[in-house]
């Protein structure tokens, strides 16, 4: 019995192990039933893979049995792979089980699909209604929503999960074609809309009638792999800008493609996965979301690629030399906030202790600015006048000259002639 | 400035507030603050015991929730359960600050005692986060999720409710091995608990029979399940060192010996 759990574990958390998306933040679910778990506003990452990255939620599938014959996707129909299916009360036990001794925040469930949309939905379905409501399981739950579901369906999964998903996969439609005939990102797009529509409802509702059951309250996400298919860096954030905005998504995940499969429209196995590539869109992503800049500033048809030896923000400041140095003790908060080396964080608090008096470099250092990036773009009260001014490239090789960048494992320092 | 006066404080929340009363009170100049315990005598200087009074330790702490907002107040207990004589002195310079400055001086992250204190307490909400994620239970076979911890800093006080909320039906105790108390949930109040010796002893030790092999299950699964998540082609030991560092590995069923 307990081998054959385990078999079934390693199976269906190794073929789950592609999708990224492990925030267990934004559930909002009180423990007020004296049941299970109670969530935690921030989300809690209980450890992290040899890889970095975060375990959150149980990730699994329900079976990795498919119909669907994607090239791109492990449990591909003509995979020769193991397969193996959970049932119903193993996913409870083992959420229920791992949640009790703390080493996880809920469940993230996804699966194969087996037979048609709407039975795998069922499936899934019930594993969550079971959790909810014979368990009194308050812990998070992530589930994915199965395109071509009923709507019935996706309805009745809304009110007990805590955030649901649908993965476009590639950043582009012809890249989808090209790997995966037989979806589109209309069948993406269908039931992202769908749920949507369904939380802008419930959240009217709950406005007028206050016992409104919750409706995903932790919102929606997709995920896009990347370096699949040839798309810029500029399709990418263009196709994630267009869905953060149409469909209020929460996140958008970017997913370096590991290589999987001998098909020679891939990237060959054993090709390093574009992590530097990964990391660049994923700190564009947060300039879109957190730092108040449009995706055009940062990728355009002049500039369709991200610098990968530079972040994209110092990278933005470098084209954008006329709007700097400014003055840290005059500057609006979003023009501080633009400045490479200064974070949310300081930010805030350079805007609130400038109030108190003009601020020095010493004291910008200690609030956690990191000065020496940031000082060929700003003035401080102990700023010296600077009679030289400096082009971009000089100032980008003096700050690639102090910093070590851990993807520059061989730096080479090129030599500037004026 | 010339130190002019020792204050000896015993390390508890009141003598550090019944300092701050005093030093209003005396207006000495500048003192340096120690822990009673740590004190050496020195020939030049003079020196001070704070006497603990609860009513002067009371009116400090309304003072202060005058002055303070809720965050800050919480910042400011949060900086006290580091347990650090230079948490102790920054909080001690910190309250003379505010309270010789108009209200909303919290905001002034350019004084040194301000930022301290917020970083301070930074460091401590850190702690309390890595607990709410490190600890793992056992299930023994009185019925009791147990685990043993001895985090950096004090953190009990703070992780009782996220804690008391989150397994409502179960009961608990978390013990901290340093601090040798702990705390236990009853399904109806959690509360503080003191172990003798041996019970500490006892509570490390796993239990045997058909218990633990339920117990051991669970955690060859969580450890198959680790390892079945990592994706071995990005391997990142330098990050994954960064998010789990090797001190807490100790707590971790998924990265003790298989």
């Amino acid at each position: 019995m307990s081998e054959r759990i385990r078999e079934k574990l390693n199976i269906l958390a190794d073929a789950a192990k592609y999708d990224v998306s492990c925030s267990s933040s934004g559930g909002t679910r009180k423990n007020d039933n004296k049941g299970l778990g109670d969530s935690h506003a921030s989300g809690i990452c209980h450890t992290y893979t040899e890889d970095g990255r975060c375990v959150s939620l149980l990730k699994i599938l329900l079976t990795n049995h498919c119909i669907y014959d994607c090239a791109f996707c492990v449990s591909r129909k003509s995979n020769d792979i193991k397969r193996a299916a959970f049932t119903v009360d193993e996913v409870v036990s083992l959420t229920i089980n791992f949640y009790r001794r703390n080493f996880i925040e809920g469940l993230f469930l996804s699966s194969g699909i087996f037979k048609n949309a709407d039975f795998t939905m069922e499936r899934l379905l019930n594993v969550v209604k079971k959790l909810r409501l014979e368990e009194r399981f308050n812990g998070y739950i992530h589930l994915k929503t199965i395109p071509g579901a009923s709507e019935e369906l996706i309805r009745e999964a809304g009110l007990y999960a805590d955030r649901m998903s649908i993965n476009l996969e590639m950043p582009t439609e012809s890249g989808l074609k090209l790997l995966a005939p037989e979806k589109s990102h209309e069948d993406v797009k269908r039931p992202l809309g769908f749920v949507q529509n369904q939380i802008i409802q419930f959240n009217d509702e709950k406005k007028l009638i206050k016992s409104t059951p919750k409706f995903v309250p932790a919102g929606q996400s997709t995920q896009m792999v990347i370096g699949a298919t040839p798309e810029t860096d500029k399709d990418i954030m263009h196709t994630a800008d267009a869905f953060y905005k149409n469909f209020a998504l929460k996140r958008v995940y970017y997913s370096g493609y590991i290589p999987i499969s001998n098909d020679n429209r891939l990237p060959l196995i054993g090709t390093q996965p574009p992590l530097i590539r990964e990391n660049r869109l994923y700190q564009t992503d947060w300039l879109m979301r957190f730092y108040g800049f449009h995706v055009n500033e940062l990728l355009n048809d002049a500039n369709p690629h991200l610098d990968v030896d530079i972040d994209p923000k110092l990278s933005w400041a470098l084209r954008n030399l006329q709007f700097f140095p400014i003055d840290i003790n005059l500057a609006a908060y979003k023009m501080i906030l633009r400045v490479p080396g200064i974070g949310v964080g300081s930010a805030k608090k350079i805007i609130q202790a400038r109030k108190f008096g003009k601020l020095r470099a010493d004291q910008l250092k200690k609030i956690g600015v990191a000065y020496n990036r940031a000082k060929y773009f700003i003035k401080c009260a102990d700023t010296t006048y600077q009679i030289k001014d400096y082009q971009g490239t000089q100032i980008k090789s003096f700050i690639l000259a102090e910093s070590q960048s851990k993807y520059l494992k061989n730096d080479v320092q090129q030599l500037i002639l004026f | 400035m010339q130190i002019s006066m020792i204050y000896l404080i015993d390390g508890s929340l009141e003598s550090l507030l019944c300092a701050v009363f005093e030093w209003f009170e005396r207006k000495p100049g500048k003192i340096l603050l120690q822990l009673e315990n740590h004190y050496q005598p020195d020939a030049f200087t003079e020196v001070f015991y704070v006497h603990k009074d609860n009513k002067k330790a009371d009116r400090v702490w309304a003072g202060l929730q005058k002055k303070l907002d809720k965050s800050w107040m919480r910042r400011f207990y949060c900086t006290f359960l580091s347990e650090s004589a230079q948490a102790y002195s920054s909080l001690f310079e910190f309250s003379c600050y505010i309270f010789s400055s108009p209200p909303g001086a919290g905001a002034n992250y350019g004084n040194a005692h301000v930022l301290a204190v917020a970083q301070t307490a930074r460091k401590v909400e850190r702690e309390k986060h890595r607990m709410e994620a490190f600890i793992r239970f056992q299930h023994s076979a009185d019925g009791i999720f147990y685990c043993c911890i001895d985090p950096d800093f004090n953190v009990l006080p703070l992780i009782m409710n996220h804690f008391k909320n989150r397994y409502a039906d179960q009961q608990w105790i978390i013990y901290d091995l340093k601090r040798h108390y702990g705390l236990y949930y009853d399904l109806e109040k959690a509360e503080e608990v003191n172990l003798n010796p041996d019970e500490e002893k006892n509570l490390q030790k796993t239990t045997g029979g058909l218990h633990a092999d339920q117990e051991n299950l669970y955690a060859t699964l969580w450890k198959d399940y680790f390892k079945s998540t990592n994706i071995a082609a990005r391997k990142n030991t330098k990050l994954h060192v960064q998010h789990v560092p090797k001190r807490y590995w100790k707590y971790l069923t998924e990265k003790t010996g298989i």
